[in-house]
């Protein structure tokens, strides 16, 4: 992608002609800016050249800011101020794009990089059972997650789902629904650790203190994933034309029916990729097991009682309490990390597909 | 079907309003005369129906009879409730948030609106179809014609399902058009063929009634005449209610004309005539209906 | 009942109209949704029970056994204090960020490009938290005491943020750096909700700007942020409501300290509400761990509030999208 070489949508078409006086006055536009780019990216070499190694942060960060200057200043000389102003902000929103870009490709270079050290048959199919200082691995932690993401999404999927078709096929602007559209909303804001301490003091109540499961953690996870749920399918179900659901009573189909038959398939799509992008966003969540599930170094599948790992608490916790040497735990913890983010991606494409496969195809 | 007998004076449609508004030239088959309430199965009585939206009365008092085996037409300005009551009349107009009616509507002595009365059963017998043709996107053809039979969970076997497909396509004049095409989207058809796709999945879960709301305002002249045939070919066997903005159609189509007005904006529409549609469109009784009708209407 | 001999051929069913059809049906399902939907209430009022009553011995038990003067209200002080801290940090490090790159994505992005780099932005808001936090305290840590921090020290000392007695963190595990990863994690949300209503300018005003011989970038001016302007800052406060929440990050990267501090470069850090109950959690029994609930419903009650507002100004922003 070239930052100066961006081809001006319809709307835009006659900026370039907007000098103050003359419609042809001099011009930047096409290969004088990507010579502004390269003399920044030289620049920005310079940085860090005199003292060896690649330093990309800082090549960066100065290449950005000697574009972003440098464009202001050649286009008040060859152009007008307005159009120095517009090239300026143009610099400053790709620059801030491609500033972002450097944390977000660092973070995923990072765990590459680290998680592959760790990144062996041993790690996914051995627990940490007994092991002191290297091998091991997070076998136990992947069921652990597995087995409580699956309990959430039993227990959020229809939760949310019923609600969100309640509210888009059922309510009736009473105050009931609209207090359920609020209390939605506030769910949604719920901090996690919150979400993992009701249902730490809810275990509690039925079990007595120090209460860990699994269960535990699926309670609050689904207190997460409910809100996320509703909102992407009550957002799909309305989407779906009412004209498709007047069809269909018109054939005297009764509403449930019409729900299941017409509108579900209809929008099923969307809630789907929704459900996916759901998964996706609880599977990473640390706190709530933290505080509600624990750790530990042994596989415990029973997820009614007692204590169980989970990446995002076997990576934290193999980080924050390193056994001897640290270096051995580090690097688990980077490989749960990594195996994680893997997870993420797959969520994400998943989605991806999903969505392009079961849209209808005649929907306008 | 005879089809020759029934043939609209399509052509004829251009002739100026003023004088070219003439019974259609199709003679009603049965009953002969139109305008004589006739003891058949599947008369409409409605009896001064009031319809509301919430607070808001849409149509105020209306009373009119309808016949079987005829197209009754509906005309009437803008906004003056006519897509409105055509919803009353197989209970759809409840679907709207807030919306209630009071009145009778009597289709073989059983008031519609009375107690114990399923308003999903009442559709069943009082079919419809839109004025935006909407076949279901996510289904075949095949299964569109069926959604009616298939949606109320009926199990059918392979053949008699195939049958009724053939038979409601046939029906609509659609058959030969898709036939062998049965299993692809009903949303890759034209507009037109929609429709008929539309009208056919109506018939399929075999109605008394068949209330169409502007079907053909979405349609090319072409469309629009294999509809205005299909429904002088339906009225064989249904008791149709058509609503249109286009006289000519009403004209050509309809044996009696409703004639519906409103006084003003948040005003409710009524019921301003109801006659042959010969004499609607050539003598009307109500000046207004005149003005409407010749196009002095302002 | 159709009597009509020449009626299409089918199953001759003569159902009549008052034959309930499908009545069961309607009633279990609607009973389904009705059910899920008060489902919701049940569960936050359940959420507000416990947390109180799980919350409430802090007030009424003796609070000797606690470590301290034991008093709830100077035990959560700083940690309030501590939270909003490193949330406004990162909000005003994230906001003009974000708001660059939506307005990026949405108007100088060629179309094609602008849908990928939209999915991909929503991708990074997935990354797990405790990611971000192995990745700030190994990666980003040490480069902010290598680099940054000595230099804010020596050209910004004068400013309470970034001078005291305190000497530097040498680790980086600072409140800047904190800030400056919940930026990184927040702004995905920002970025979205913003991106959203600068593509819902409508068309019209841009081009009326356009008309009138503005550039590209008048035209944002007059035009797209005027309109967007609601919607931005109610993705700001979204923001704001998910850092404050933010656990992880902060339990892994920052060096706590008990207190109200200022300067954000030193290894003395005021914690956070969040960070602290996952610090203290497992290793906590007794009277502490209800304290530590008490400290959860302060912090509910706090994004409570955030996300309250959000809501106000989103709604009074859009009034013609439908609630
Ligand atoms: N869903 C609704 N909610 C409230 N009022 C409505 C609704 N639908 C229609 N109305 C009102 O009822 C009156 C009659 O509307 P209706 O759609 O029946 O008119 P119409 O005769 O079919 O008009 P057209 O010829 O334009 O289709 C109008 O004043 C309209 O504004
Ligand atoms: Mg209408």
């Amino acid at each position: 992608m070239s930052l100066t070489d961006i081809p001006p949508r319809p709307l835009e078409s006659d900026e370039r002609s907007n000098s103050d006086d003359a419609i042809t006055s001099g011009s930047l536009a096409g290969a004088p800016m990507l010579g502004i780019f390269a003399g920044a990216v030289v620049i920005g070499a310079l940085s860090w050249l005199p003292f060896g190694g690649v330093n990309w942060a800082r090549w960066v960060i100065v290449t950005l800011l000697a574009y972003v200057i440098g464009t202001l200043i050649i286009s008040r000389v060859v152009e007008s101020p307005r159009q120095a102003t517009d090239r300026f902000a143009t610099a400053v929103m790709s620059s801030a794009f491609l500033l972002v870009m450097l944390p977000l490709v660092s973070v995923v270079w990072t765990v590459v990089e680290r998680g592959a050290n760790r990144f062996d048959w041993t790690f996914y199919s051995e627990t940490m059972r007994g092991v002191i200082g290297e091998g091991g691995g997070g076998y136990h932690a992947i069921v652990g997650t597995l087995i409580v993401t699956s309990l959430t999404a039993l227990f959020a999927i229809p939760f949310g789902l019923f609600t969100a078709i309640y509210l888009v096929e059922y309510a009736n602007g009473s105050r009931f629904s609209k207090a359920v559209t609020a209390l939605v909303d506030v769910m949604t804001g719920i901090p996690s650790i919150v979400a993992g301490l009701f249902a730490y003091a809810l275990f509690v109540l039925i079990d007595g203190p120090g209460h860990r499961s699994g269960l535990a953690g699926a309670v609050a996870l689904t207190l997460l994933m409910t809100p996320v749920v509703v909102r992407t399918s009550e957002e799909m179900l309305r989407l779906v034309p009412n004209e498709l659901r007047e069809a269909s009573f018109a054939l005297g189909v009764p509403r449930w029916r019409t729900i299941t038959k017409v509108v579900l398939p209809t929008a099923i799509a969307g809630i789907l990729t929704g459900i996916v992008l759901a998964v996706a966003r609880v599977i990473g969540e640390t706190a709530p097991l933290l505080v509600t599930v624990g750790i530990t170094a042994n596989l415990n599948k029973n997820p009614l009682s007692g204590r169980m790992a989970t990446l995002p608490v076997f990576s934290y916790n193999s980080y924050k309490f390193p056994t001897l040497p640290p270096e051995a735990s580090i690097d688990r913890a980077w490989t749960a990390a990594l195996t994680l983010v893997l997870i993420v991606m797959v969520l994400f494409v998943t989605a991806r597909i999903l969505s392009s496969i079961l849209k209808p195809k005649g929907l306008r | 079907m005879n089809r020759s007998a029934t043939r609209a004076p399509y052509f004829e449609a251009s002739i100026p309003m003023t004088d070219s508004v003439r019974a259609p030239a199709t003679a009603p088959n049965e009953p002969v005369d139109a305008n004589a309430p006739v003891d058949l199965p599947n008369r409409i009585d409605i009896r001064d129906l009031d319809i509301y939206y919430g607070d808001f009365k849409a149509v105020e008092g209306v009373s009119m009879t309808i016949n079987p085996r005829s197209v009754t037409a509906l005309i009437g300005p803008s906004g003056c409730g006519k897509s409105t009551f055509l919803r009353s009349m197989n209970r759809m107009h409840e679907v709207i948030r807030g919306a209630y009616v009071d009145g009778e509507v009597i289709i073989n002595g059983r008031n519609l609106y009375g107690p114990g009365v399923d308003p999903v059963a009442v559709r069943r017998k009082v079919g419809m179809v839109f004025q935006r043709p909407n076949p279901f996107p996510t289904m075949s053809i095949a299964d569109n014609v069926l959604a009616g039979k298939k949606l109320n969970s009926k199990r059918m076997s392979k053949s008699v399902a195939a049958e009724l497909v053939e038979t409601s396509l046939r029906g609509a004049n659609l058959w030969n058009e898709v036939k062998d095409r049965l299993d692809g989207p009903g949303s890759g058809l034209s507009g037109g063929q929609q429709q008929r796709l539309c009208i056919a999945r109506a018939i399929a879960v075999e109605p008394d009634v068949l209330l169409m709301d502007e079907p053909c305002s979405a349609l090319d002249p072409i469309s629009t005449l294999a509809i205005e045939e299909l429904m002088l070919e339906l009225k064989n066997s249904y008791n149709i209610v058509i609503v249109t903005h286009n006289m000519q159609q009403a004209a050509r189509v309809s044996d009696r004309t409703g004639f519906f007005n409103i006084e003003g904006t948040g005003k409710p529409g009524r019921l301003i005539e109801m006659d042959a549609t010969e004499k609607i469109f050539s003598n009307p009784t109500e000046q207004q209906t005149q003005d409407y009708v010749t196009g002095r209407f302002g | 009942m159709t009597i009509l001999d020449n009626s299409p051929p089918g199953d001759t069913d003569a159902s009549s109209i008052d034959e309930p059809v499908g009545k069961a049906g309607d009633k279990i399902f609607f009973g389904l949704s009705f059910g899920a939907a008060a489902l919701i209430l049940v569960t936050l009022a359940a959420v507000a029970i416990f947390l109180f009553l799980e919350g409430l011995p802090i007030f009424t038990s003796d609070t000797a056994e606690l470590d301290g003067d034991g008093s709830f209200v100077s035990y959560v002080g700083p940690l309030v204090f501590g939270t909003i801290y490193i949330s406004v940090i990162a909000l005003v490090l994230a906001t003009p960020v974000a708001i660059a790159v939506a307005l990026y994505v949405s108007h100088y992005a060629p179309r094609k490009l602008a849908q990928s780099l939209g999915s991909f932005i929503d991708l990074l808001a997935a990354i797990p938290s405790v990611v971000y936090g192995l990745w700030g305290i190994t990666v980003l840590a040490p480069v902010m005491a290598r680099s940054v921090f000595p230099w804010l020290r020596e050209n910004l000392g004068f400013i309470p943020l970034f001078g005291s007695d305190v000497p530097i963190a040498q680790s980086g595990r600072s409140t800047l750096t904190v800030g400056v990863v919940l930026a990184v994690m927040i702004l995905p949300i920002i970025t979205a909700i913003s991106r959203e209503v600068f593509i819902q300018t409508p068309r019209l005003h841009e081009e009326a700007s356009i008309a009138l011989g503005a550039t590209r970038w008048e035209m944002i001016r007059q035009a797209v942020i005027p309109y967007g302007r609601s919607g931005v800052i109610s993705g700001a406060m979204l923001g704001l409501g998910r850092a404050l929440g933010e656990t992880m990050a902060v339990a892994i990267i920052l060096s706590p300290a008990k207190g109200y501090f200022w300067d954000v470069l030193t290894a003395q850090n005021s914690n956070s509400i969040a960070a602290n109950i996952a610090l203290q959690f497992p290793e906590s029994s007794g009277l502490e761990v209800n304290r530590l609930i008490a400290t959860g419903l302060v912090l509910f009650v706090i994004t409570f509030g955030v996300n309250a507002i959000a809501r106000r100004i989103a709604n009074a922003g859009f009034s013609g999208a439908d609630g």
